[in-house]
């Protein structure tokens, strides 16, 4: 009985990490940009959005989820058996750009925020680089997970943060419940931002390469399905606080206003004590570092499996050369860009959501299509019911991530 | 490499031509029949034209030329049907997984190499490389939008990366079909065990079981104690019992009472009553110890001779227990009840005389543990003493097992 008991609550502890940490890096320096921005120029406003993003990332990530489990094997390996190489290849490489971009975004996140503290870029990127660096080459899964979820808990600077701000709970509440929808092309760019920093292409392959590495089955899968729900309301719980500081900060003191950067919405909470300024400059310090040392690796990974290339920091150099090189230029071309001092980092993270929102459809596609091939999937293909759930998601999705890419390449040319 | 060869790639845009020279198709798929030979290409099949998929029987070529496509000597063509003895090109390996059993890895096909051979005036082709890497790659992608010709002149500046036909072990999960293919485990089994736990963890669960089902028991159980702990436990419950149980009693027990206190408990029982009763009651018995402690590390396997008997006794008992010679390295000396004597490391039976008492060689001291010692202060033991080998006794000093420094290392590594 005791063992039971025991094995029961050992089984729910070993699925843990692969959602988790897919669903937290998911607010990353962009996203937190994105969410600052929102509050700031829209108040409570925009809350209500984040219980349908909840149900997107829900719906996306638990196909993934299942299918590492079922099958054991990661999404660029599925494409690639059914689909081909050529496709496969073209998807890996529109990959390696888009999460470059991100990598370059995340490591400029690092710069700002250690720059509220009087730290100069020239000094944290080149550390954060290296530290990456570090972590991925001489720790072994098991060990950089666990220092995944310590990360994750550092989030928790947000909610502390929100909370200082004292901001009006009322509102907050009501507005989360309650949808607004305004003919406003910013208010409506601001919705599709939202949704289209939430359901990143990177995810759908780390999430699912990190259920098979974790070595989770269609056995345990209804643990790890536990797993990814809390894990995508624990991202969107750290969104609403984010939201939450800035239209108590910015919004309802000072009036809606732009902000340029996520540092930007950090300085705005200074006149509510040092603490609150603090919290969110570590958090998205914090936030940055993480995504900085998921993306390369997780980039590298997706695309030496698809294309077939031994991969994963279990090898030696030696053995996975491919996949070391790729990592490292990710890292230092990532690092780097945000050294220079005229490149366009802002025109490259803007083509990179560009790449995403023509990618994510083909990937999402991809995956309805996959989870319901019965000769893989065998009794865990999706029901009548679910699928009707996933394509109205899918489409809805797509919709707006190629709405999104369309905003952003108007403001390219009209910028 | 032969001087007359096709690519896989190549050969699908080729056009087959009958005797008037009137364009039949395109060849969609090239099939061998393992059972007839396992080399040769017994089938091509042509689909498009005006006639539904056709097949081309091997002895119906005239000529094979990437330049002229495929001449036809007879026309009398079938239609594809039943092709459940063959292996096709296209569907069963190009883009999926396979084992190279030289280079010891799970790699991933993109093309297949094969030699145009001239048998009795009309051309045959014959399987020679599995061709993976980045040559392979690029000529994938290119192929169909640049010529024949200037692909293989490009391609040259890459490096190739090709499998001997030979080392390529096709993966397949069902058993029938693996029958019907021929598909042998001769090359598996003869890798180190070690290797065979590498590969084996780099594949799907389903491919796991599959080739856990079919290879010999005992390298079944050699390589099943070197696979990562979580693996082991899926591959267990993945198997049938009665299989799971016939493996299970070739490992020692200490692994097998291992592994199977981190299974399911009725799953467990399953494969514990499959087997044969004195293992079973070996395994049994070690389950019962905490897995932290001496009795969950030790071993029950070891050879012990009474504390009078001389080193003629020594090497007759070591005579009677061959199946423990290739890792023992201590005898154990005890007394009445069993209790424990003496320790003679195995070297010293090659010190003395054939009638010298076994008891003037042991060690001057007996480093022994009780059954519910603990971990840490176990490793302590092996390092401050230097042991390969440490027995474990009961409350009353039996002697009930022996720890190996092969389980020390063991439990170092997962710290």
């Amino acid at each position: 009985m005791l063992r039971q008991f025991r094995y029961r609550i050992a089984a729910f502890f070993a699925v843990i990490g692969p959602g988790f940490i897919t669903a937290i890096v998911d607010n990353d320096a962009g996203g937190i940009f994105t969410y600052s921005q929102a509050g700031a120029r829209w108040g409570y406003l925009p809350l209500w959005t984040l219980i349908p993003i909840t149900l997107l990332l829900i719906v996306t990530q638990e196909m993934c989820s299942r299918m590492g489990a079922v099958t054991g094997k990661g999404l660029s390996d599925l494409i690639r058996e059914e689909f081909g190489l050529r496709t496969t290849f073209f998807m890996m490489a529109a990959l390696l750009f888009a999460n470059l971009t991100n990598v370059m975004a995340n490591f400029a996140g690092i710069a700002s925020s250690l720059e509220l503290f009087h730290i100069s870029r020239y000094i944290t990127v080149p550390l954060g680089a290296i530290g990456v660096s570090l972590l991925v080459v001489k720790g072994t899964y098991d060990r950089i997970e666990r220092i995944f979820l310590i990360a994750c808990a550092l989030y928790a600077a947000y909610i502390a943060a929100g909370i200082m701000i004292e901001p009006n709970w009322e509102k907050a509440m009501v507005s989360s419940v309650h949808p607004v929808m305004m003919i406003d092309p910013a208010y409506i760019a601001m919705l599709i931002g939202m949704v289209g920093t939430s359901v990143a292409p990177w995810m759908q392959f780390y999430l699912q390469a990190a259920v098979v590495e974790k070595g989770i089955t269609a056995k345990d899968y209804k643990d790890s399905r536990v797993e990814v729900i809390v894990g995508c309301i624990v991202m969107t719980v750290i969104a609403f606080f984010i939201i939450v500081a800035c239209a108590g900060a910015i919004y309802s003191r000072e009036g809606p206003r732009d902000i340029t950067d996520a540092a930007g919405a950090a300085r705005a909470l200074e006149p509510f004590g040092r603490y609150a300024y603090l919290l969110f400059s570590a958090g998205l310090f914090n936030a940055s570092l993480f995504a900085a040392c998921i993306l390369p690796l997780s980039t590298a990974y997706t695309v030496c499996e698809g294309l077939g290339f031994p991969s994963g920091v279990n090898h030696r150099y030696k053995d996975a050369r491919i996949f070391y090189n790729l990592f490292g230029f990710l890292v230092v071309a990532g690092a780097g860009t945000v050294l220079l001092p005229n490149f366009p980092l802002i025109d490259m993270i803007l083509l990179s959501q560009v790449i995403n929102g023509i990618l994510l459809p083909f990937i999402l596609i991809y995956m309805i299509v996959l989870v319901n091939k019965k000769r893989i999937m065998r009794e865990w293909t999706n029901s009548r019911a679910y699928n009707m759930v996933a394509w109205t998601s899918v489409v809805l999705i797509i919709g707006l991530t190629v709405a999104l890419a369309g905003i952003t390449v108007r403001d390219l040319f009209a910028g | 490499m032969a001087k007359n060869f096709t690519y896989l790639t190549e050969l699908l845009g080729l056009h087959v031509y009958d005797l008037k020279g009137r364009r039949i198709g395109r060849v969609s798929d090239a099939a061998l029949v393992p059972l007839l030979d396992p080399v040769r290409v017994d089938r091509l099949l042509v689909g498009g034209g005006q006639w539904a998929r056709l097949t081309v029987r091997y002895d119906q070529i005239q000529s094979i030329s990437v330049d002229d496509g495929i001449q036809l000597r007879d026309e009398k063509l079938t239609p594809h049907h039943s092709d459940e003895y063959m292996l096709r090109a296209v569907r069963d390996l190009l883009d999926q997984q396979i084992i190279d059993s030289q280079g010891r890895k799970v790699v991933r096909v993109t093309d297949l190499t094969f030699e145009i051979l001239s048998i009795d005036g009309h051309d045959e082709l014959r399987v020679t490389e599995v061709d993976i890497g980045l040559r392979s790659i690029f000529r994938r992608i290119f192929q169909g939008a640049l010529s024949f010709r200037l692909v293989r002149r490009i391609q040259e500046i890459i490096p190739p990366h090709s499998i001997p036909w030979a080392y390529c072990n096709i993966i397949e999960p069902d058993p029938q079909r693996r029958l019907r293919l021929n598909i042998s485990t001769d090359h598996l089994e003869k890798m180190h065990p070690a290797d065979l736990a590498d590969i084996v963890e780099e594949l799907s669960p389903e491919d796991r079981e599959a080739i856990f089902a079919v290879i010999d028991e005992e390298i079944a159980a050699d390589a099943l104690s070197e696979v990562e702990p979580e693996i082991q436990t899926s591959i267990l419950e993945s198997l049938d019992p009665e299989r799971a149980a016939d493996i299970v009693e070739e490992m020692a027990p200490d692994e097998a009472a291992d592994m199977l206190s981190e299974i399911e408990e009725k799953a467990a029982e399953e494969i514990l009553d499959g087997m044969e009763t004195e293992p079973e009651a070996e395994v049994r018995e070690l389950l019962e110890f905490e897995e932290d402690t001496a009795g969950g590390l030790m071993n029950t396997e070891y050879v012990s001779v009474h504390e009078k008997a001389t080193i003629a006794d020594g090497f007759a008992a070591l005579r009677g227990n061959e199946e423990l010679l290739d890792t023992v390295n201590t005898l154990f000396l005890v007394g009445a009840d069993e209790k424990l004597v003496g320790v003679v490391p195995l070297g010293k039976l090659f010190s003395g005389a054939e009638d010298t008492p076994l008891a003037d060689l042991a060690d001057e001291t007996v480093i022994h543990v009780n059954v519910d010692e603990k971990e840490s202060h176990i490793t302590e033991l092996f390092d401050k003493y230097n042991l390969m080998t440490l027995p474990v006794v009961d409350e009353e000093g039996r002697l009930e097992g022996v720890i190996t420094a092969d389980d020390i290392i063991t439990v170092l590594r997962e710290r």
